[in-house]
């Protein structure tokens, strides 16, 4: 099975404030690389890599939102894992993921639906149209506002993390139709062009960018996500000994 | 289960508003689309419309779903006592749906001629809400669940529900587009019947969760 050593990490990871303390460096470092990698990859991207014959530099807009959409189902999927995992296992830690990861979720969805209907704009020749991919995105963000506002209306810290991990659960259906959306329907919408098995149907000047602003976002995302449990956690604690302590030693490094 | 068939029979004969209401509400927003855009109203639209109204109704009918037994303390105590706490909810969503959605197989293809479909279409229609309304009642379930301790819970049910019925609502107005048109509607009746299986298969495990937790919230 998993070494002892990964074991032990892992039970630590799931006390607050081990968390806190195991996590101070993987912050900063996830800072500095996602700062570095999204200049260079908007940099590259959005400057240097070669025009597409057929879309000219409005393709460009691809460094941006196909990133941000993966992200969206990505950080939608965490929820729901982080749901499951809080359901069964009655993980604190699992709720403050899943509220960390709520905020981040909603924005880079409404992110990805306003570039890809920037770039629709030229392209499609029309801000918004009604196709598979774009209508279940569109579910996506309101199932992010939906656990949101649940969240809000129940007061009790307990019940609203099970309602809100249960609801994030059924949503998690919505995903596979997201990606799958393109393949089931001759839709608008292109079909992916960027598969974790298959070589990119794009010269390797144009999805190198592209991969690096995928692990841009999703550095950042962690770098968010981290940041947003670790204050999520001191605060739920904010009576215990150890937060003073920590704090009074000098808090983040 | 035939007790408790009986006793949802029973409470259903009783609060006859619970069943009139939402199938009023159909016909009223339905003529309100006539009366206020005649022009628009065609087969074009008709679709879209008749399922919308549809799935509102659905929507109005699902607030109350539990309320009555949450607030009498039957819910928490069938939850506790219950050999089979499953089998109630269950009995709970089918009753549910014999007040909503049955009543709407039989009216809505009508409402859909107001709206401009050919009678023609009528069958498919019927079939099309037929196959669609089950997984309205049962995913609608869900989100009353988790709402049923609010106050003022038709607004967040409506949130937490109206994302999962888009499917539903897609392939149904698809159905209804089609019956109208002539063509073979098989395409959007076997998706349907995906959708209300699949929701059969995780809506009444997953509203159980929800009234346990609600219970809690009391």
């Amino acid at each position: 099975m998993l070494s002892a050593s990964l074991q032990r990490l892992w039970h630590k990871l799931g006390s607050p404030r081990w968390f806190v303390a195991l996590t101070d460096g993987w912050v900063k470092a996830l800072g500095w690389i996602s700062l570095v990698l999204l200049i260079w990859g908007a940099v590259w991207g959005l400057g240097f890599a070669p025009a597409d014959y057929q879309q000219g530099n409005s393709f460009r807009i691809m460094y941006v939102h196909v990133p941000a959409a993966m992200l969206a189902q990505s950080l939608y999927i965490g929820m729901g894992v982080a749901g499951f995992i809080g359901l069964v296992w009655r993980m604190k830690l699992a709720d403050v993921a899943l509220t960390a990861c709520l905020p981040l979720g909603m924005v880079i969805t409404a992110l990805a639906l306003f570039s890809g209907s920037v770039w629709g704009r030229p392209t499609w020749g029309s801000w918004w149209e009604w196709d598979g991919r774009t209508v279940s995105t569109l579910v996506l963000f309101f199932l992010y506002v939906g656990i949101y506002a649940l969240r809000e209306a129940i007061a009790d810290q307990d019940l609203r993390a099970r309602a809100s991990a249960l609801v994030a659960m059924v949503g998690t259906v919505n995903i596979p139709i997201i990606k799958y959306s393109v393949e089931w329907w001759n839709t608008l919408h292109q079909p992916a062009s960027f598969g974790l098995t298959q070589k990119p149907a794009m010269p390797s000047e144009r999805w190198l960018p592209l991969l690096v602003m995928v692990l841009a976002f999703y550095a950042f995302a962690g770098f968010i996500v981290l940041v947003r449990m670790r204050t999520e956690i001191l605060r739920r604690e904010m009576g215990a000994r150890w937060v003073r302590e920590w704090l009074q030693a000098g808090g983040p490094r | 289960m035939v007790g408790l068939m009986r006793r949802e029979w029973q409470a259903l004969l009783r609060a006859r508003g619970a069943v009139i209401n939402p199938v009023a509400f159909l016909l009223l927003s339905t003529t309100l689309f006539v009366i206020a855009a005649p022009g628009t109203v065609s087969s074009d639209a008709a679709a879209g419309i008749l399922w919308t109204l549809v799935l509102l109704t659905q929507l109005l009918a699902l607030d109350g779903m539990y309320r009555r037994d949450f607030d009498s303390g039957v819910l928490e105590q069938t939850l506790v006592n219950a050999e089979v706490p499953f089998v109630a909810v269950l009995t709970r969503i089918f009753m549910q749906w014999m007040s909503t959605g049955f009543i709407i197989v039989f009216i809505g293809p009508w409402l859909g001629v107001l709206l401009g479909l050919p009678v023609a279409a009528v069958p498919g229609v019927a079939l099309g809400l037929g196959l669609g309304t089950p997984a309205l009642s049962l995913l609608g379930s869900i989100g009353a669940s988790v709402t049923v301790g609010f106050s003022r819970g038709g607004v967040i049910l409506a949130l937490l529900v109206l994302p999962l019925f888009l499917p539903t609502l897609i392939f149904g107005a698809g159905l209804v587009e089609g019956a109208g048109l002539g063509r073979s509607v098989m395409p959007e009746v076997y998706a349907l019947s995906l959708i209300s299986l699949l929701a059969l298969a995780i809506a009444p495990f997953a509203t159980l969760a929800g009234l346990k937790i609600s219970v809690e919230m009391q």
